[in-house]
């Protein structure tokens, strides 16, 4: 089995992430080209379940790119080819005949500026059901409780499920697209920027959101705002032009990175 | 490969750059205070010398209010850049630095103090070739810790922690020469006393030189070596980040 080189020994309670049965996605040896530019080189890495993992680095180092090889998203791009292979649970998301929508399912993503359809409120979150085919109102309508209230958002929203889903702030369309998320069951929660198009507050609202989803799913989250990752991450990969440069657990990135150019660029001398 | 721009190790924000070389640069001008306050306290005590003595004293106060001043802009920058890594501990190091400094200031006040009353009550009584002995070592201690802070030369820093248990033992032994001396001598208790004073001071002044020696430990290392072995602490520096050098090489050591 391949974990990543992380860049000093974990603590007794770190090293039990690592175990094989804890791992919920494995990067080995990936690569990947948008034609002729190899945007991903050699990237290994082990992802712990059930924790947040927070991807920072320049602008076009290769971290969203990364990040939506998870749910092969970068299929959709003309001339992508890559290398090398990536498990979920220990099976190939890579191999042939894989079943992709299925994968999308279980890795769901959300992206930087919200994007509800335009819907009601209840039908942006009720949408992947419908698309499965579930038409039973009683499941529903838990489904869409239970995922607004997991988004943080029931509260505000339980009186107007039926106002169309643009009514909502854009903090408040944020929290709805990861409530649509959740409701189709997924094992893994890619967010790339989640917060980079909000107000401060609701900026901190989904932080504290992937503080409590984290018990529940494995989490990934491209930032750009490194103190963000440093608080809602447990572990961190600093990439660099399309490589890992650095991969332990944040306290560590944060306070002592054991890399020149993790510390150049955390501490704001490059970017 | 890490191309085009590595080498650098200046911010972005110039503004940053600058303040991060003015808090050090003024903690510096505060060590260099406090140890000419431990010079002059010592030749106060030993030259008989009650106006060095209160001149001494009065430099304390703006000690004082420098530690109130450095720890402040520390806050602020924590505050406003929200520092991370070198920089962070740059300003954590400082802070602490600051506090050990004053706390310097005051021990080599109250020496000052015991130097006056000792000079209103007579001529010098026992000890004084202790104190002189132990005097230098603390002084030096301080000296060294300084210029490992100036130059972030942890090997420096690192005899400084070790000079420590010297003062300690030389203290003790002090100590029990000059008990024996009062139980031979009761009526020079009281005078000797102001001695035993000035001694523990002296003492407190080295454990405060390696408390420095810790924090530059932590600033440029990483590791926190406070309430640990000078074996440890060796350690800590065999291991300190033989990556990061072995990277600077490959960089040309730019």
């Amino acid at each position: 089995m391949n974990v990543p080189s992380l860049s000093r020994p974990l603590s007794a309670s770190q090293a039990q992430d690592f175990q094989p049965e804890r791992l919920k996605l494995q990067v080995e040896n990936f690569s990947l080209h948008y034609g002729r530019e190899q945007v991903l080189q050699d990237i290994h890495l082990a992802l712990p379940a059930k924790r947040v993992t927070a991807f920072i680095g320049p602008s076009g180092c290769g971290k969203s790119t990364l990040l939506r090889s998870f749910n092969r998203l970068n299929d959709l791009i003309e001339g992508c080819v890559c290398r090398g292979d990536i498990r979920l649970d220990q099976e190939s998301i890579y191999a042939p005949g894989r079943d992709v929508v299925e994968l999308r399912r279980r890795v769901g993503m959300v992206f930087q500026k919200p994007n509800p359809f335009p819907k009601s409120i209840y039908e942006n979150v009720a949408f992947g059901l419908r698309v499965q085919g579930i038409r039973d109102r009683r499941t529903l309508d838990d489904v869409v409780e239970f995922s607004l209230r997991a988004a943080a958002l029931w509260d505000e929203v339980k009186d107007r499920l039926h106002d169309n889903g643009f009514d909502l702030s854009g903090g408040q369309q944020q929290r709805l697209v990861i409530a649509r998320a959740l409701a189709v069951e997924p094992d893994v929660i890619l967010l790339d920027e989640p917060a980079s198009a909000l107000d401060p507050i609701s900026s901190l609202k989904i932080e504290e959101l992937i503080n409590e989803l984290k018990h529940s799913y494995t989490i990934i989250i491209v930032t750009h705002n490194m103190h963000q990752a440093a608080r809602v991450s447990d572990y961190t990969a600093f990439l660099h032009q399309g490589r890992i440069i650095e991969f332990g657990d944040t306290d560590s990135i944060f306070t002592n990175p054991s890399k020149r150019q993790t510390e150049d660029y955390i501490t704001g001398r490059y970017g | 490969m890490f191309t085009g721009k590595e080498g650098f190790s200046r911010h972005i924000s110039q503004q940053f750059n600058h303040e991060l070389e003015d808090i050090r640069t003024q903690m510096l001008a505060m060590g260099g205070q406090v140890e000419r306050q431990v010079s002059d306290a010592l030749d106060a005590l030993l030259n008989n010398n009650p106006d060095l003595a209160e001149e001494s004293r009065r430099v304390d106060r703006q000690t004082n209010q420098m530690e109130l001043d450095i720890a402040d802009q520390c806050t602020k920058m924590i505050a406003i850049r929200q520092p991370t890594a070198s920089d962070l501990r740059l300003i954590v190091a400082i802070s602490r630095a600051v506090s050990d400094l004053e706390r310097i200031g005051d021990e080599a006040s109250r020496i000052c103090q015991h130097a006056i009353e000792i000079a209103q009550s007579g001529p010098a009584p026992r000890g004084y070739q202790e104190v002189r002995h132990i005097g230098m070592l603390v002084s030096s201690m301080v000296r060294d810790i300084l210029t490992a802070f100036a130059r972030d030369d942890l090997e420096l820093a690192y005899s400084v922690a070790k000079q420590d248990t010297n003062v300690d033992q030389e203290y003790r032994s002090a100590m029990r020469s000059l008990v024996t001396y009062m139980m031979e001598d009761p009526r020079s208790i009281s005078s000797i006393l102001n001695v035993i004073w000035v001694l523990r001071s002296l003492e407190r002044i080295g454990d405060h030189a390696r408390n420095l020696s810790e924090h530059l430990i932590y600033q440029v290392s990483g590791t926190d070596v406070r309430h640990q072995s000078l074996k440890n602490i060796k350690r800590t520096l065999k291991d300190a980040s033989p990556d990061d050098e072995a990277e600077m090489k490959d960089q040309g050591g730019s």
